[in-house]
Protein backbone atom coordinates (compact mmCIF):
# COMPACT_ATOMS: atom_id res chain seq x y z
CA UNK A 1 0.00 0.00 0.00
CA UNK A 2 1.53 3.47 -0.72
CA UNK A 3 0.56 7.12 -0.56
CA UNK A 4 1.08 10.37 -2.25
CA UNK A 5 1.27 13.21 -0.62
CA UNK A 6 2.01 16.38 -1.16
CA UNK A 7 4.92 18.51 -0.53
CA UNK A 8 2.71 20.54 1.71
CA UNK A 9 0.38 18.01 2.64
CA UNK A 10 3.73 16.21 3.74
CA UNK A 11 5.34 18.58 5.59
CA UNK A 12 1.82 19.82 7.68
CA UNK A 13 1.62 15.68 9.01
CA UNK A 14 5.38 15.95 9.75
CA UNK A 15 5.01 19.20 11.99
CA UNK A 16 2.11 18.74 13.19
CA UNK A 17 3.32 15.18 14.78
CA UNK A 18 6.69 16.14 15.40
CA UNK A 19 5.12 19.34 17.38
CA UNK A 20 3.48 16.85 19.50
CA UNK A 21 6.23 14.89 20.73
CA UNK A 22 8.58 17.55 21.42
CA UNK A 23 5.31 19.35 23.13
CA UNK A 24 5.36 16.27 25.62
CA UNK A 25 8.90 15.56 26.04
CA UNK A 26 10.27 18.97 26.06
CA UNK A 27 7.85 20.54 28.98
CA UNK A 28 6.65 19.41 32.21
CA UNK A 29 3.22 20.83 33.17
CA UNK A 30 0.06 20.22 31.15
CA UNK A 31 -0.84 23.56 29.60
CA UNK A 32 3.08 24.35 28.75
CA UNK A 33 3.26 21.22 26.74
CA UNK A 34 0.35 22.50 24.78
CA UNK A 35 1.82 25.62 24.24
CA UNK A 36 5.28 24.67 23.19
CA UNK A 37 3.85 22.30 20.58
CA UNK A 38 1.37 24.43 18.99
CA UNK A 39 4.50 26.83 18.95
CA UNK A 40 6.77 24.40 17.22
CA UNK A 41 3.84 23.59 15.10
CA UNK A 42 3.27 27.19 13.80
CA UNK A 43 7.69 27.52 13.39
CA UNK A 44 7.34 24.37 11.15
CA UNK A 45 4.57 25.18 8.68
CA UNK A 46 6.11 29.08 9.32
CA UNK A 47 9.54 27.80 8.30
CA UNK A 48 7.85 26.03 4.94
CA UNK A 49 5.95 29.06 4.11
CA UNK A 50 8.80 31.64 4.44
CA UNK A 51 11.05 29.25 2.58
CA UNK A 52 8.80 28.54 -0.21
CA UNK A 53 7.99 32.72 -0.75
CA UNK A 54 12.13 32.81 -0.27
CA UNK A 55 12.48 30.16 -2.84
CA UNK A 56 9.45 31.81 -5.09
CA UNK A 57 11.60 35.60 -4.81
CA UNK A 58 14.53 33.79 -5.71
CA UNK A 59 13.46 32.39 -8.89
CA UNK A 60 12.33 35.87 -10.22
CA UNK B 1 40.09 36.84 42.44
CA UNK B 2 40.12 33.97 44.26
CA UNK B 3 37.14 34.46 45.84
CA UNK B 4 35.37 34.50 42.20
CA UNK B 5 35.14 31.15 41.55
CA UNK B 6 34.76 29.95 45.20
CA UNK B 7 32.14 32.01 45.96
CA UNK B 8 29.58 30.21 43.08
CA UNK B 9 27.47 27.96 45.27
CA UNK B 10 27.55 24.57 43.45
CA UNK B 11 24.52 22.91 43.50
CA UNK B 12 24.81 19.29 43.81
CA UNK B 13 21.84 17.27 43.06
CA UNK B 14 20.78 14.58 46.00
CA UNK B 15 21.61 10.92 44.57
CA UNK B 16 18.30 9.04 43.09
CA UNK B 17 18.11 5.48 43.59
CA UNK B 18 18.02 3.34 40.55
CA UNK B 19 14.99 1.69 40.57
CA UNK B 20 13.77 -1.37 38.00
CA UNK B 21 11.83 1.24 36.48
CA UNK B 22 14.09 3.61 35.16
CA UNK B 23 15.86 0.67 33.40
CA UNK B 24 12.37 -1.16 32.35
CA UNK B 25 10.51 2.00 31.22
CA UNK B 26 13.65 3.37 28.61
CA UNK B 27 13.76 -0.30 27.13
CA UNK B 28 9.90 -0.87 26.39
CA UNK B 29 9.62 2.83 25.14
CA UNK B 30 12.42 1.58 22.64
CA UNK B 31 10.37 -1.24 21.60
CA UNK B 32 7.20 0.12 21.78
CA UNK B 33 6.80 3.75 21.00
CA UNK B 34 5.05 5.50 24.29
CA UNK B 35 4.97 2.28 26.15
CA UNK B 36 7.63 3.56 28.52
CA UNK B 37 4.99 6.40 29.63
CA UNK B 38 2.30 4.01 29.53
CA UNK B 39 3.64 2.04 31.90
CA UNK B 40 4.63 4.52 34.15
CA UNK B 41 0.56 5.63 33.93
CA UNK B 42 1.06 7.96 32.03
CA UNK B 43 -1.69 7.38 29.79
CA UNK B 44 -2.53 10.48 27.73
CA UNK B 45 1.21 11.11 26.91
CA UNK B 46 1.51 7.48 26.12
CA UNK B 47 -1.06 7.39 24.12
CA UNK B 48 0.07 10.39 21.99
CA UNK B 49 3.76 9.37 21.84
CA UNK B 50 2.69 6.21 20.29
CA UNK B 51 0.29 7.78 17.84
CA UNK B 52 2.94 10.41 16.60
CA UNK B 53 5.83 8.11 16.19
CA UNK B 54 3.87 5.19 14.95
CA UNK B 55 1.83 7.39 12.42
CA UNK B 56 4.67 9.36 11.01
CA UNK B 57 7.18 5.57 10.77
CA UNK B 58 4.01 3.56 8.99
CA UNK B 59 3.73 6.70 6.75
CA UNK B 60 6.87 6.77 6.11
CA UNK B 61 6.91 3.48 4.82
CA UNK B 62 3.55 3.83 2.92
CA UNK B 63 5.63 6.68 1.03
CA UNK B 64 8.26 4.03 0.12
CA UNK B 65 10.60 5.67 1.96
CA UNK B 66 14.07 3.12 2.50
CA UNK B 67 14.97 1.76 5.49
CA UNK B 68 18.57 1.73 6.52
CA UNK B 69 20.31 -1.64 7.29
CA UNK B 70 23.56 -1.58 9.75
CA UNK B 71 26.30 -1.11 7.26
CA UNK B 72 29.99 0.38 7.71
CA UNK B 73 30.09 2.05 4.73
CA UNK B 74 28.94 5.97 3.44
CA UNK B 75 28.49 8.32 6.77
CA UNK B 76 24.89 9.67 5.82
CA UNK B 77 23.83 5.52 5.88
CA UNK B 78 25.60 5.12 9.09
CA UNK B 79 23.56 8.04 10.43
CA UNK B 80 20.85 7.00 8.78
CA UNK B 81 20.52 3.50 10.30
CA UNK B 82 21.06 4.91 13.69
CA UNK B 83 17.97 6.83 13.22
CA UNK B 84 16.20 3.98 12.23
CA UNK B 85 17.17 2.36 14.72
CA UNK B 86 15.55 4.33 17.47
CA UNK B 87 12.42 3.36 15.72
CA UNK B 88 12.75 -0.33 18.17
CA UNK B 89 10.39 -2.51 17.43
CA UNK B 90 8.92 -1.02 14.13
CA UNK B 91 12.71 -0.85 13.02
CA UNK B 92 12.90 -4.58 13.69
CA UNK B 93 9.25 -5.84 12.31
CA UNK B 94 10.47 -4.03 9.17
CA UNK B 95 13.32 -5.51 8.43
CA UNK B 96 12.28 -8.89 9.30
CA UNK B 97 9.18 -7.87 6.91
CA UNK B 98 11.45 -7.18 4.23
CA UNK B 99 9.97 -3.92 4.05
CA UNK B 100 11.50 -0.04 3.43
CA UNK B 101 12.77 -1.13 -0.12
CA UNK B 102 11.97 2.15 -1.55
CA UNK B 103 14.88 3.41 -4.04
CA UNK B 104 15.26 7.17 -3.56
CA UNK B 105 13.87 7.65 -6.84
CA UNK B 106 11.24 10.59 -6.22
CA UNK B 107 10.95 13.11 -3.87
CA UNK B 108 8.14 11.51 -2.02
CA UNK B 109 9.97 8.54 -1.36
CA UNK B 110 12.90 10.75 0.03
CA UNK B 111 10.56 12.22 2.27
CA UNK B 112 9.13 8.87 3.14
CA UNK B 113 12.86 8.14 4.33
CA UNK B 114 13.15 11.24 6.28
CA UNK B 115 9.97 10.16 7.85
CA UNK B 116 11.32 6.84 9.23
CA UNK B 117 14.75 8.71 10.44
CA UNK B 118 12.43 11.05 12.61
CA UNK B 119 10.26 8.92 14.01
CA UNK B 120 13.07 7.16 15.80
CA UNK B 121 14.94 9.74 16.56
CA UNK B 122 11.93 10.97 18.45
CA UNK B 123 11.37 7.65 19.79
CA UNK B 124 14.90 8.23 21.17
CA UNK B 125 13.33 11.68 23.22
CA UNK B 126 10.42 9.78 24.23
CA UNK B 127 13.15 6.95 25.66
CA UNK B 128 14.78 9.40 27.48
CA UNK B 129 12.11 11.27 28.90
CA UNK B 130 10.43 8.03 29.99
CA UNK B 131 13.69 7.78 31.93
CA UNK B 132 13.39 11.24 33.39
CA UNK B 133 10.11 9.98 35.20
CA UNK B 134 11.03 7.07 35.94
CA UNK B 135 13.91 8.59 38.15
CA UNK B 136 11.33 11.38 39.37
CA UNK B 137 13.43 14.16 37.52
CA UNK B 138 10.16 15.09 35.75
CA UNK B 139 6.25 14.79 36.79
Amino acid sequence: MTIQLSHFSAAFVFALFTSIVFGITHRETTRDMVRYGLYCFAMFLGGVLAAGWAMWLIRR
Amino acid sequence: MANSTTSKAKTVEPARPASIMSVIAPAIGWLIPGAGHLIQRRWIRGLLLLISITALFVLGLMMQGHIYKANGGDILDMLGFIGDLGAGGMYIVTLAMNGGQGAIAFAIADYGTKFMIVAGLLNLIAVADAYHIAIGKKR
